[in-house]
């Protein structure tokens, strides 16, 4: 069983993000970047499935050449191979640009199982695993907490909560795009024994061009500013000598001057 | 320019808050124009007051007993070519699990701009939409413009935009929507999920969140009934999570869930910047924790400093006590 | 193994590769999820981690620089340096545990160990199946190790250790023990020889655990020989090599615990600079007072120093050269800088930091032993000025 791994490069989210001059984007000076929280647990699902199936796990990934260190980190938690789409151009970090990108570079490609994660950490869209499977004209899952391979491995039978408190059960035929949840499988480490084999195994690098791509036709929006969000007027600790007034009083501040009860 | 805004609608026995939601900001932005509220899925009919209620002119309907099951391909097959047969301005979606990757499907579909999560809409004097939504969490905001004219798309994070309501009653039109397309996911089961508090964190007027200061999963009965005596969901912090005291659809904060409630009650919660920009928009938070310099008590409107497992079982009481 | 890791830089390079930076990654996440949460529990009990010791395996952490061939990760001594940094800043306790299998475990074997020794020894002590132990010191000799009174006498087909070593970490954990013991006392160095003792051999017994002021979980013992055998294939070098393996052990033990001290300083600075600004007094934070951010500053000017010599150290290894000054150097100012750094992060802290339920007194007494064991300030002090005289 082959299964392709969507992965994007995020910003730590322990960053602290500071908007840049040009008031558009963020400012990337001393930035860490790592592979995308979301996407660890995408990945380790694709690299457990093969490991149970048989098979190879091949992590792609769109953007900037600073992205291959994030795909040979990919090679060091399980992936057999990586594919890099390599764009300069930040103005092209777009949901619908990435996802024809990523599509036009899998077509070609051998695979039973395409897995994206919900979101970056840094864009916060959400929107890549479905159009994808969109313009592969592929069945997709989004959200899956739980899955389980069933007809001989040639369908999956999804699980994930929606609103509402309700549960849903997909049952999904093959190939399909399936976007995972966090938690679905524990993020492996990187053992230094796969770190040091991971040097050997292939990463291929494509442009948009060469995957016949035009990744700036595909930018639909186009960021007119970026401003911090408007901060909280400082609070104040509630008084009272023991427990029983202190939460008395909140109760009265909560009823009478912040009316949400 | 002049095609109507459109709402394409979801709920359950009645419409869900978060597509009135949709429809009131549509009905805001669309001044004299129209706005439509689309309906697929099987007795949605009865649905078209409710959307006339919140500002629909029109309610477009695909009720077809074919529809009882939700199936994203088929959804995102008779709204795609809906959209395109009628090329409206502006297409809004809640941005839920069903309606984001509806949205993405028919965007790509069509090759249309769509802003996800938005938290806020307007129109400018040029007559082009701008849509804000939050980055890196809600780090930054940035305000994006559509590169394209025709239609454009936007899914609305729920809980943000506020609701209002009109005396239209929605007549409801049909629109032949073609044949639902054969697909490869069939949707086996819908279930409501059993465990823990029954309101949905992300929909909830009220959230009350533990974190390490509960010291073990078996302490988490006192977030429980706090939640439960509010009518409100519960809530966790990561590294409560990430211990297995409770699961991952709880997490609230950058890499789990970002709530906006009336309410947000944080107990034995510390303040990392992870679990604050998951919460620092609602509308009024409330931090308890045994030390006065936890970072929580800087984006709390109200800090109660006090050993939690004193303060709730009080608090609990005095709510019970209140609200006879 | 250097080679495999590292292109050569021309010129000075102060960035990590990719792969040192990835393993620097992988060790901090894992060390702060897995080791940090767990390191006020093991000071207090003293119990030998085996829960870090396993997971830690797992992930080669227990076989850095050992080749590939024989179960390790087959790294070079900056990525080692790396890996006992991270840990070390978690749990110091953890980290001389992992500094000790693989330097003073692994890297004798890996020196001097025959064909046979390095086979039926390494694949074990690189995956963590078993844990290392050395022993040198003992209650009458330390700094002056050459003066040992343990005695090792060949008879027929085996040798004979009697005597007694004190302070040995690893032992409560350990099977494999690197022993050294003389021929006769009066040979002084020339005389002493090295030997691979198993745990539960007749005639040797592991004694009760010693309670310290730090780094209390590495399960440090005393070890009593009495007309403990050891079988010839076991003596480790040729007979009186012993001290030469013994110094150049301590070479590159020496690159470990000033890797240890780096973790320390750094988990001090850490602290103190996440406390000074959740403090609060006189209605700000006290991270905006002068005096305290001079603690800060030199915390982190020092830091910065101690962790170039550190990588300065490990390359010089890596060249294949002598590095026994460099070594030196690191060790010496790596450990005044974690006890200095200690000192002020409890400074910072006040009351808060006097007390348990903040890190940084655990970590005052951890830095401590870093000025003492794998030869003490003074006797680093010693091998800078005779390899300064040298020629």
């Amino acid at each position: 069983m082959n299964v392709i791994v969507c992965v994007r490069q995020t910003p730590d989210t322990e960053s602290a993000i500071k908007i840049a001059a040009d008031g558009r984007t963020i400012n990337t000076d001393g930035l860490k970047y790592v592979l995308g929280p979301y996407d660890e647990y995408s990945h380790e699902a694709a690299v457990q499935l093969v490991e149970k199936n048989g098979g190879e796990v091949t992590a792609i990934s769109f953007g900037p050449e600073r992205v291959k260190e994030t795909l040979r980190n990919c090679l060091a938690i399980g992936a057999s191979r990586a594919v890099h789409i390599h764009d300069e151009d930040t103005s092209h970090d777009d949901a619908l640009a990435i996802a024809t990108a990523l599509a036009a570079a899998i077509k070609p490609m051998s695979y039973d199982l395409i897995f994206t994660s919900n979101k970056g950490t840094d864009s916060d869209r959400g929107l890549v695993g479905a159009m994808l499977a969109e313009r592969l004209g592929l069945p997709y899952v989004g959200l899956v907490s739980e899955l389980e391979l069933e007809d001989g491995g040639k369908a999956l039978m999804c699980g994930r909560d929606v609103e509402g408190g309700q549960r849903e059960k997909i049952k999904v035929t093959l190939p399909a795009v399936i976007c995972a949840q966090k938690g679905l499988r524990e993020p492996r480490y990187a053992s230094l024994m796969n770190i040091m084999q991971a040097k050997k195994k292939p990463l291929e690098t494509k442009t948009a061009a060469e995957l016949g791509v035009d990744t700036a036709g595909a930018v639909k929006l186009e960021v007119e500013k970026m401003e911090y969000p408007p901060q909280r007027p400082p609070g104040r600790l509630v008084e009272g000598g023991s427990v029983d007034e202190k939460v008395k009083e909140l109760v009265r501040l909560l009823k009478e001057e912040a009316k949400v009860l | 320019m002049g095609n109507g805004i459109w709402v394409i609608g979801e709920g359950k026995g009645e419409l869900s808050r978060a597509t009135c939601e949709c429809l009131s900001e549509a009905r805001r932005l669309a001044g004299e124009e129209k706005v439509s509220c689309l309906l697929l899925g099987s007795g949605v009919s009865s649905w078209a007051g409710q959307a006339g209620k919140f500002g629909a002119d029109e309610v477009l309907v695909c009720d077809n007993a074919e529809l009882g099951k939700y199936n994203l391909e088929t959804w995102a097959h008779l709204v795609a070519a809906a959209v395109d047969s009628k090329k409206p301005d502006l297409v809004l979606v809640p941005a839920t699990t069903h309606g984001s990757e509806l949205a993405a499907r028919v965007a790509a579909r069509l090759g249309l701009g769509l802003a996800s999560e938005v938290v806020s809409l307007s129109r400018g004097d040029d007559g082009q939409f701008r849509a804000v939504r939050p980055m890196f969490a809600g780090k930054v905001r940035v305000t994006v413009r559509f590169k394209e004219n025709g239609t454009r798309m936007a899914t609305v994070r729920p809980n943000v935009l506020t609701l209002a309501e009109t005396n239209r009653s929605g007549a409801v039109s049909s629109l032949d929507f073609g044949k639902p397309e054969k697909t490869g996911a069939d949707m086996v089961s819908v279930e409501t999920r059993g465990e823990g508090s029954s309101v949905d964190l992300s929909e909830a007027s009220i959230v009350v969140s533990g974190g390490r200061g509960l010291k073990g999963p078996e302490n988490f009965h006192l977030v429980h009934t706090l939640a439960e005596v509010l009518g409100g969901a519960v809530g966790a912090s990561r590294m409560v999570v990430d211990a297995g005291w409770k699961e991952h659809s709880c997490q609230v904060g950058q890499t789990g869930r970002v709530v906006t409630p009336d309410l947000y009650i944080a107990v034995g919660i510390s303040g990392a910047i992870q679990h604050l920009v998951g919460m620092q928009n609602a509308g009024c938070i409330v931090a308890i924790n045994n030390n006065p310099e936890a970072a929580i008590f800087k984006v709390a409107d109200y800090g109660l400093v006090g050993d939690l497992f004193e303060v709730l079982p009080a608090l609990t009481e005095e709510l019970k006590r209140s609200r006879n | 193994m250097s080679q495999t890791m590292t292109e050569k830089p021309s010129g000075f390079c102060f960035e990590l590769s990719e792969d040192h930076k990835m393993v620097q990654k992988m060790v901090r996440d894992f060390a702060s999820e897995h080791l940090a949460p767990r390191a006020a529990h093991y000071d207090r009990t003293c119990e030998f981690p085996w829960e870090n010791v396993k997971k830690m395996a797992e992930l080669g952490l227990m076989g850095v620089t050992v080749p590939e061939e024989l179960g390790g990760a087959g790294m070079d001594s900056l990525a080692y340096s790396i890996v006992i940094e991270e840990i070390s800043r978690a749990c110091a306790a953890t980290g001389v545990i992992t500094a000790v299998q693989n330097s003073l475990g692994e890297y004798p074997l890996m020196a001097f160990g025959t064909e046979e020794q390095k086979k039926k020894y390494l694949p074990l002590m690189a995956r963590g199946e078993k844990i290392a132990a050395y022993a040198l010191t003992e209650p009458g000799s330390g700094s002056d190790s050459a003066s040992m009174q343990t005695r090792c006498e060949l008879q027929g087909d085996h040798w004979v250790l009697n005597g007694q070593k004190n302070w040995i970490t690893n032992s409560t954990g350990a099977e494999i023990f690197i022993v050294y013991a003389t021929k006769d006392p009066d040979l002084k160095h020339k005389g002493i020889c090295c030997f691979i003792v198993e745990k539960g051999w007749e005639g040797f017994t592991v004694g009760k655990h010693e309670e310290t002021l730090g780094v209390r979980a590495s399960g440090t013992c005393g070890l009593t020989f009495e007309n403990c055998k050891v079988p010839r294939e076991n003596l480790l070098g040729v007979e009186g090599e012993g001290f030469k393996i013994a110094m150049q052990a301590l070479d590159t033990g020496r690159v470990g615990i000033a890797a240890q001290a780096v973790g320390i300083a750094q988990a001090a600075l850490d602290n103190a600079l996440r406390y000074s600004k959740e403090r609060q007094q006189f209605k700000k934070a006290i991270s905006e007072f002068q005096l305290v951010q001079e603690m800060l500053v030199q915390m982190a000017v020092e830091i910065d120093a101690a962790r170039l010599m550190l990588y300065r150290a490990a390359l010089k290894r890596d060249s294949g050269e002598k590095f026994t000054k460099e070594a030196s150097m690191a060790k010496l100012y790596c450990s005044e800088v974690a006890m200095r750094a200690a000192l002020n992060a409890v400074q910072v802290h006040g009351g808060y930091g006097y007390s348990k339920e903040y890190p940084v007194e655990r970590l005052l007494r951890d830095a401590k032993v870093t000025q003492i064991y794998e030869g003490t300030s003074e006797i680093q002090k010693l091998v800078i000025a005779r390899e300064l005289l040298r020629d």
